[in-house]
């Protein structure tokens, strides 16, 4: 009974920039000659459309970066593909990831799609200077000649408020903030249609944290591109996502434009992440959820949530609930919500 | 009116580079800073990355001593202490908590061991404990924090969740029943679903057992929620204090201004 609704997700005419349908992806280790699948991706689909920023949230481990490293085709075992396909419409032209060669894809990352990773101080080679990151990660996507292309670079770190001084630092010199906001220059610079960002705020203290915000907004605004926006802050997806999906588990369970999930969210465990932010002014008592976030080697049967959610059904040990549209743009997995609205 | 810490303006300047290019960083700039005995309480230090609040959380344990100034704890300075015993007796009263209980832990390790390790260490002081002894008061702390030995006994880090695992380092500090706890970022690494639980237990560890708590962190929103005192810092000085309530709700430091408005709430939506 799977009412599965991409084409009704996506009511506009034109075609989304991702289309990502049912996709599953395990991690599988034999060991022992005992085969183990951690389910990191199971049965998720979702579209973003040109120009939208999509914001995953989810608990640490609930799959959320191999959910990009999926999306994207950064694919290594033990991670593996089991079934679904994902379809990146770039140009008018549709490239679906799984079917590239490896030389195509690579012609498609960095200029069409580009990702912004978690933890800034990992990604910039300590031992040399920024300008040689810069050059080995977009040099060959540009086209440019030398001189067009540092010309570019620079133009366009000063467009972002950095210094071109920054090309020649090391990244020690800079503070945390810079080299983050360095390392979105660097994934921005070929004005990517796509951008995947994973977590790039999550180290960063709180105005820096508003600064970098601002700066993904903007640039979003100038080149029109489509964000898939990865982070756990709830409050971040309140400032920067237009629509939210909730990752438990490996699975979607709820998917809403930002002010829909924040003031109208259906599933429990959605309700429960939004109830539970403190805000300042507010000193009500807020409470936590009890039991522990499962593990993807041996999920719960069912809905995955059910064993600490507190409007359990029979039904939801038994059976996994499917998605249904609540309204076109507002998608909840959840036997508690279909029930009531059938 | 006792004080169980005193912070007497106490500065630490780091040394920074090598013979020919040294260059004196401070990152504590003359604070002083109280916490009564009779009134336990929770005390925020917020501000941001580089502006001190660990090296003054590591002048408190006595991890690092001042440059200039002294830290009182129960009326003994921590510098003076000296020896095995001296050092066991000051550690019996402060505890640290640290950020990611992912790292605290040898993930090689059960976690009950540190858990045996710190009573029997902790209750030799007056004689040597029985294996029941032990056993009682790990499973005593634990209740405390909500867990019981039951869940912990024989888990190794990983298969403990990242709530419980902060939870059960909890109750290692309070093994030798502390006056103080310093947590540094205690919530920053735990899931999202059970980062109140935490903040909430540190609220009612101060109303059951009188505990004062250190609460260090930039999330000004559990700030706010939880502590009593809170005291902004910004390049190791102190630029605002006072009832946290009061500050957040009308900050007037430039600084506490700024880092008010940056809070981002669910309320952009």
């Amino acid at each position: 009974m799977q009412t599965e609704s991409l084409l009704h997700a996506s009511d506009t005419a034109v075609e989304p920039m991702l289309v990502v349908d049912r996709l599953k992806a395990y991690y599988t280790t034999k060991a022992f000659g005992i085969d183990r699948d951690i389910r990191a991706v199971d049965d998720i689909s979702l579209t973003v459309a040109k120009g939208e920023i999509y914001g995953v949230a989810g608990e640490s481990s609930s799959g959320k970066t191999s959910l990009i490293k999926t999306i994207v085709g950064a694919i290594r075992p033990p991670l593996h593909v089991v079934g679904g396909n994902v379809r990146f419409n770039f140009g008018g032209q549709a490239h679906d990831v799984y079917s590239l060669r490896p030389d195509e894809l690579q012609a498609i990352r960095w200029r069409h799609l580009s990702y912004i990773m978690q933890g800034s101080m990992n990604v910039l080679n300590p031992v040399r200077r920024i300008r040689h990151s810069f050059y080995d990660f977009a040099f060959n996507h540009m086209g440019l000649g030398r001189t067009a292309f540092w010309d570019k670079v620079r133009d366009h770190l000063k467009k972002l408020d950095l210094d071109p001084g920054v090309l020649d630092s090391y990244p020690h010199q800079l503070s945390g903030g810079m080299r983050q906001r360095t390392t979105i220059a660097l994934a921005t610079v070929c004005t990517p249609e796509f951008i995947v960002a994973d977590e790039p705020t999550t180290a960063l203290d709180v105005i820096v944290q508003r600064d970098v915000l601002t700066m993904l907004r903007d640039i979003q605004r100038d080149l029109g591109s489509s964000f898939l926006f990865v982070t756990h802050d709830m409050s971040v997806h309140a400032t920067v996502s237009d629509r939210v999906g909730i990752v438990y588990a490996g699975r979607l369970v709820e998917e809403a434009d930002t002010p829909t999930l924040f003031r109208g969210a259906r599933h429990p465990y959605t309700q429960h992440l939004v109830a539970s932010l403190p805000k300042i002014g507010d000193t009500t008592r807020r409470a936590s959820l009890s039991g522990r976030p499962p593990s993807l080697a041996d999920p719960p049967s069912g809905c995955r949530f059910h064993p600490r959610c507190p409007l359990a059904m029979d039904i939801c040990s038994r059976e996994v609930p499917a998605m249904t549209n609540l309204t076109p743009r507002h998608r909840v997995a959840c036997f508690a919500v279909s029930g009531a609205t059938s | 009116m006792s004080l169980i810490l005193d912070i007497d303006h106490v500065s630490k300047t780091f040394l920074q580079g090598g013979l020919l290019s040294r260059r004196s960083v401070e990152a504590v700039k003359d604070i002083s800073l109280q916490i009564e005995a009779e009134r336990p309480e929770i005390l925020s230090v917020v501000g941001e990355s580089g502006s001190g609040k660990s090296t003054l959380a590591a002048m408190v344990l006595g991890q690092q001593l001042p440059t200039r100034g002294r830290v009182l704890f129960d009326g003994i300075d921590v510098a003076s202490i000296h020896g095995r015993a001296e050092h066991r007796a000051f550690m019996a009263k402060v505890q640290p908590v640290l950020q990611n209980p992912f790292e605290a832990f040898n993930p090689l390790k059960r976690v009950d061991r540190y858990l045996f390790a710190t009573a029997a260490n902790f209750m030799s002081a007056n004689g040597r404990p029985t294996r029941a002894e032990i056993e009682a008061r790990v499973d005593q702390t634990l209740v405390e924090v909500g867990l019981t030995l039951a869940e912990v006994r024989g888990r190794f880090p990983h298969e403990l969740s990242g709530g419980q695992l902060q939870r059960t380092a909890i109750a290692r500090a309070l093994i030798p029943d502390p006056r103080l706890l310093v947590a540094d970022e205690p919530v920053s690494m735990v899931d999202a679903s059970l980062r109140m639980s935490i903040v909430n237990l540190f609220g009612s560890l101060r109303d059951r057992l009188g505990l004062s708590i250190i609460y260090i962190t930039h999330d000004l929103a559990t700030a706010y929620y939880i502590s009593d005192r809170i005291i902004i810092m910004k390049k190791g000085e102190v630029v605002e204090r006072g009832n946290a309530r009061d500050v957040l709700d009308n900050p007037q430091h430039p600084y506490s201004i700024a880092l008010k408005n940056a809070v981002l709430t669910p309320e952009f939506a």
